[in-house]
């Protein structure tokens, strides 16, 4: 009965010969130059990549718009490297804290630590060593500046394959297990696929962040060490320098197409294409589409090209590693009291180790700095810590409403949606300019004035979740808001407050995330040479860097870092487990 | 149709189809006639604890049990009687705590060869196609790309899927599901399929055909497999499938009886032998003192005893159907199961907490109200909750228990943690968990005393919580 209904129309098997799956289609007047295109730009990019060091004095950045595609071409190379590390990054690194509770046991944490680590200060404290690796040439800065987005971008990719890799379903395990699937195999068949949803999802903010940090870390001077890559960033900071308002416009413009270009041709197709992996098995009511992906799955050009990727990827799947199973089967035989003194013994290696690491810091801080100098950067800390609160309170009250009633309407929540999603991937730092511009014209106090920006890029989620936690909230409650004529504060005290709260909570755990990093940038600004700064950790970090004043930017960001774990700790965990707890609609 | 000659013989000699039921908690699996084969499964003394702690209770205590070439075997028993643990025992998913299983005279020690199991929930994987997820046992024993489809396609027309090669398993109904999961199990060829309530997941039509479908090609001697081990809770879907069922008791799982199914097949439902089957092997699952705790096992348990959450709602609906006519006070438990089209399990727990609160007596098949239950039934809402407080503090001594804690307390509060370490000195985690929920909501309908969710507190004034 129920079968002739669900029989989509799917091609494959029912097509008449598989050789008439390979004839051309019309997808493929489109996916012919897409590839040859792309193919060329990365032979292109990579050759500049190549160069030698001297290579970068000779042809200095200019302000010549016409120069821009090509800069936003190897800005956007880079950001594509780093998501590939990133990538690969995630697909070692959360397995191992799985796999080995003894390796979980230091790696997630330390992954904690690493993602409240302000981004620039990775490239601050790496650059000397990159450009060390590679003396004289591009690459070394350019590993640089890819690392730097790297620590944008694969923290939370790896926190995202870690949840999933803890919560695959237990009845799919056993299959694995009861079919003999080597681990090879059940990584690829069950643990990757079953990650992909919220790894893509996972790699789309990583990419919004990264623009950011692009564009900060193209341009940027330790000391004597300054670095300048041919990028949108270098330009923004030039045009920063010369006080070229219509260059900036330029900049603002080419970056506005990248990040449709890079959601049209990349984020869309993935998000469609991970759909698939969703473990749920009702079918869902509207499925994301991307026209790109349509191309792909329907041109006869990629099947042509997938089809042997496809069959050697296959082929790996039957890979045996016959020394697993041993090695799989003689640990279970060690005795509980032998574990016990194991885990002692780790455990105890690991304290020393920290305790070297801590003493060891704090020798080094303490050849610069003073305990005047701590007191000093944590009232700064706390200074940020102030903005960052009442940013997320301000920007919450603006969006909760504006959310809300976008989240109501669907027709409108369609357009709001993906506008919120390209706001918030938008390097705000392009922003900054006009923003010293209007401070300097009316001189208003930077201490409030510069806090905005902070959040400039990061409000977005907020908006963004709240507009999803409205779509989701149930219709019969709706109606009962209706039914009952509540009105005014009691109806959104009662009703529609307590039902967006847990996403609102999401939404501003990214947002405040956001903000901490955006604060070394958005804290001290510059315009020519007019210099803006506000009081803060991040402005504090900022100078240090400039002035590669080591010991005191190790106290600054560890003075960051305590924050933020605290902050994650002490405010964030309890409200969402509140949230969750209490309000969660379902 | 098609029967094996043993059930042939017997359905001749016993026309009932029933063979007397022997009592095995004891004297373990009477030997059976020697068959020109080695029995395909064999499992002897197989016990298994709770967790590594050697004090924890055991879920199964020294099964054993053979399933010969050629026979559909049911494991029959209640949700924990530890069947679905065997099963993962002998699948080698599972190690025991003692004991051996030996899959077609190999010992098991790890995922066997030869066996191949089919899950409640389906577990296919949804990102790959039916071909894919039927070939993907084949793909793990590297059988070659061109033999692997051939043998898929071959499965997946055997199971009545061709045409939904390239379907993913969202795209499919619950039974169309469920073919795909015999599929990917029947490729393998197995000499003796493990099927974990595959039918338990459908709905009732669907899970008929499915069902049927499969003694089909069983009959008609399609499938390549040598054997089939059946864990079910339905009862009837046991005596329809099987040549053989092993009722199972509960905590600990033992075998407590062995029942020959000689009826001819195909088996119909309202066939009186079938019935009085069915209803004799309710009987079997009812019995005391091994089914459920009565009254004085129940005090004795003190705060051991596992309290299952079931609603009051549910209590007081089989009271008042059982107290109406035309059961007026005794009801045969298969004839309220499927007039309710409620699961023998679910009715079963519903049934025993009933006669753990003194409402009721559960003895062979029969459910019997007590005078107490019958008042109940008749009752005013004051009266009932009045009536059930009583029940509830007589019968149940952990309500006793946290009553008296909460008035010995000055602030008459305790939290709810103080109690759950105290039940977990005698249960798991979970029993405990459910226990402690069960007990909430009786309390709260009882009003004896009162539970603030936010705070994680008992306390004694009910009037507090509004």
């Amino acid at each position: 009965m129920t079968m002739h209904v669900l029989h989509g129309g799917r091609d494959g098997l029912g097509s008449p010969s598989p050789l008439a799956r390979l004839a051309p289609s019309r997808w493929d007047m489109v996916a012919l130059p897409l590839v040859l295109g792309l193919l060329a730009l990365m032979v292109f990019g990579g050759h500049e990549v190549a160069q030698p060091l001297s290579q970068l004095e000779r042809t200095p950045i200019t302000l010549d718009p016409w120069t821009l595609p090509y800069y936003a071409l190897r800005t956007t190379l880079r950001m594509m490297a780093a998501l590939g590390a990133s990538l690969l990054f995630t697909l070692v690194y959360a397995p191992l804290a799985v796999k080995s509770q003894r390796a979980g046991q230091i790696l997630i944490p330390a992954l904690d630590i690493l993602q409240s680590v302000p981004v620039l200060t990775y490239l601050s404290f790496t650059v000397t060593f990159f450009l060390g690796l590679f003396p004289g040439q591009v690459v070394g800065a350019e590993m640089a500046s890819i690392f730097a987005i790297f620590t944008s971008q694969a923290w939370n990719m790896t926190f995202s394959f870690y949840q999933s890799l803890r919560t695959v379903p237990s009845d799919l395990e056993e299959v694995c297990t009861g079919y003999h699937f080597s681990t090879w195999q059940r990584f690829w068949r069950l643990e990757v696929p079953f990650a992909i949803p919220g790894l893509v999802w996972n790699m789309m903010m990583s990419m919004s962040g990264g623009w950011f940090f692009v564009v900060a870390a193209e341009a940027v001077t330790v000391g004597s060490t300054t670095i300048t890559l041919p990028g949108v960033g270098a330009y923004l900071a030039l045009a920063i320098e010369q006080r070229d308002l219509s260059a900036i416009g330029w900049v603002i413009l080419t970056m506005l197409g990248v990040i449709i270009l890079y959601d049209q041709l990349l984020f869309r197709p993935l998000v469609a294409w991970a759909d698939r992996f969703r473990a749920d098995t009702v079918q869902a009511e509207q499925r994301p589409t991307s026209w790109v992906l349509t191309m792909v799955e329907r041109s006869a050009l990629f099947r042509a090209l997938g089809r042997p990727a496809g069959g050697a990827a296959r082929a790996t799947l039957r890979w045996r590693f016959p020394s697993l199973p041993k090695l799989k089967l003689s640990a279970p035989r060690l005795s509980p009291r032998a574990i016990k003194i194991g885990d002692y013994v780790w455990q105890g290696a690991l304290a020393a180790m920290a305790i070297y690491v801590a003493v060891d810091g704090i020798r080094f801080m303490a050849t610069g700095v003073t305990w005047g100098d701590v007191g000093h950067v944590v009232l700064l800390g706390l200074a940020t810590m102030v903005r960052v609160i009442v940013l997320i309170v301000l920007a919450a009250i603006f969006w909760v409403p504006v959310g809300v009633m976008v989240g109501m309407r669907p027709r409108l929540a369609a357009i709001v949606q993906p506008l919120a999603q390209f706001l918030a991937a938008f390097p705000s730092n392009l922003f900054f300019p006009v923003a010293v511009a209007v401070i300097v014209h009316w001189t208003l106090n930077p201490d409030i004035w510069l806090s905005p920006l902070m959040i400039l890029g990061t409000q977005w989620y907020i908006l963004f979740n709240v507009v999803a936690g409205a779509q989701a909230y149930p219709v019969d409650l709706r109606d009962v808001i209706a039914n009952l004529r509540l009105r005014g504060w009691r109806k959104w005290r009662d009703a529609l407050l307590p039902g967006v709260f847990p996403h609102l909570v999401t939404g501003a755990i990214t947002a405040s995330g956001g903000a901490w990093n955006a604060s070394i940038v958005a804290e001290a600004v510059s315009w020519g040479d007019t210099h803006v700064q506000a009081r803060g950790l991040g402005a504090y970090i900022a100078q240090m860097t400039t002035d590669a004043d080591f010991p005191r930017l190790v106290l600054g960001n560890v003075v960051m870092v305590c924050f933020v774990v605290l902050f994650n700790r002490l405010v964030w965990r309890p409200l969402y487990g509140y949230a969750e707890r209490r309000l969660r609609v379902s | 149709m098609n029967l094996t000659p043993k059930s042939l013989r017997a359905a001749m000699g016993t026309p009932l189809g029933v063979t007397a039921p022997a009592d095995l908690a004891t004297a373990g699996v009477a030997p059976r006639t020697p068959s020109s084969n080695a029995p395909i499964l064999t499992v002897r003394g197989v016990s298994k604890r709770y967790d590594a702690d050697p004090d924890s209770p055991l879920v199964l205590d020294k099964v054993d049990m053979t399933v010969d070439r050629r026979e559909i075997v049911a494991l029959l028993g209640r949700s924990g009687s530890g069947k679905s643990t065997l099963l993962r025992i002998i699948a080698g998913l599972l190690s025991s705590t003692s004991g051996q299983v030996s899959v077609a005279g190999k010992p098991v020690s790890g995922p066997a060869n030869d066996v191949a199991m089919v899950f409640q929930s389906f577990a296919l994987f949804p990102w790959l196609t039916v071909l894919e997820n039927v070939q993907v046992g084949l793909e793990a024993r590297g059988v070659p790309p061109a033999e692997m489809r051939r043998r898929a396609l071959a499965a997946i027309d055997l199971i009545g899927l061709d045409g939904f090669e390239n379907a993913y398993p969202r795209e499919l109904s619950g039974g169309m599901r469920q073919r795909v999961g015999f599929a990917r199990a029947l490729v393998l060829d197995p000499g003796i399929l493990l099927l974990d309530e595959p039918f338990s997941a459908l709905d009732v039509l669907t899970a008929e055909t499915v069902r049927t479908d499969f003694l089909d090609l069983w009959a008609d001697g399609h499938l390549a497999i040598g054997a089939v081990l059946l864990v079910t809770h339905n009862i009837e879907e046991a005596v329809q499938m099987c040549d053989r069922i092993l009722v199972m008791s509960s905590n600990p799982g033992r075998v407590a009886a062995e029942i020959e199914v000689t009826l001819p097949h195909p088996r119909v439902r309202t066939d009186p032998a079938f019935r009085q089957m069915v209803d004799h092997i309710y009987g079997l699952m009812t019995r005391r003192p091994k089914a459920a705790p009565g009254p004085a096992e129940t005090l004795a348990a003190g705060l051991s005893l596992q309290l299952p959450h079931v609603s009051t709602n549910v209590l007081a609906g089989l009271m008042e159907l059982v107290d109406g006519a035309p059961h007026n006070g005794v009801a045969d438990l298969p004839v309220i199961s499927s007039a309710l089209q409620m699961s023998t399990d679910d009715l079963l727990k519903v049934a025993e907490t009933l006669q753990m609160l003194g409402f009721a007596e559960v003895v062979e098949g029969d459910i019997r109200l007590s005078a107490p239950a019958r008042q109940f039934a008749q009752a005013e809402l004051d009266v009932r909750k009045r009536l059930f407080a009583d029940h509830l503090l007589q019968r149940i001594p952990l309500a006793g228990h946290i009553r008296r804690v909460l008035q010995e307390r000055p602030n008459h509060r305790a939290p709810r943690a103080r109690f759950e370490t105290e039940l977990e000195d005698y249960m798991s985690e979970t029993a405990a968990d459910e226990t402690l929920k069960a007990m909430i909501s009786w309390a709260r309908y009882a009003e004896v005393f009162a539970y603030d969710g936010d705070t994680e507190q008992f306390h004694l004034d009910a009037e507090e919580e509004a």
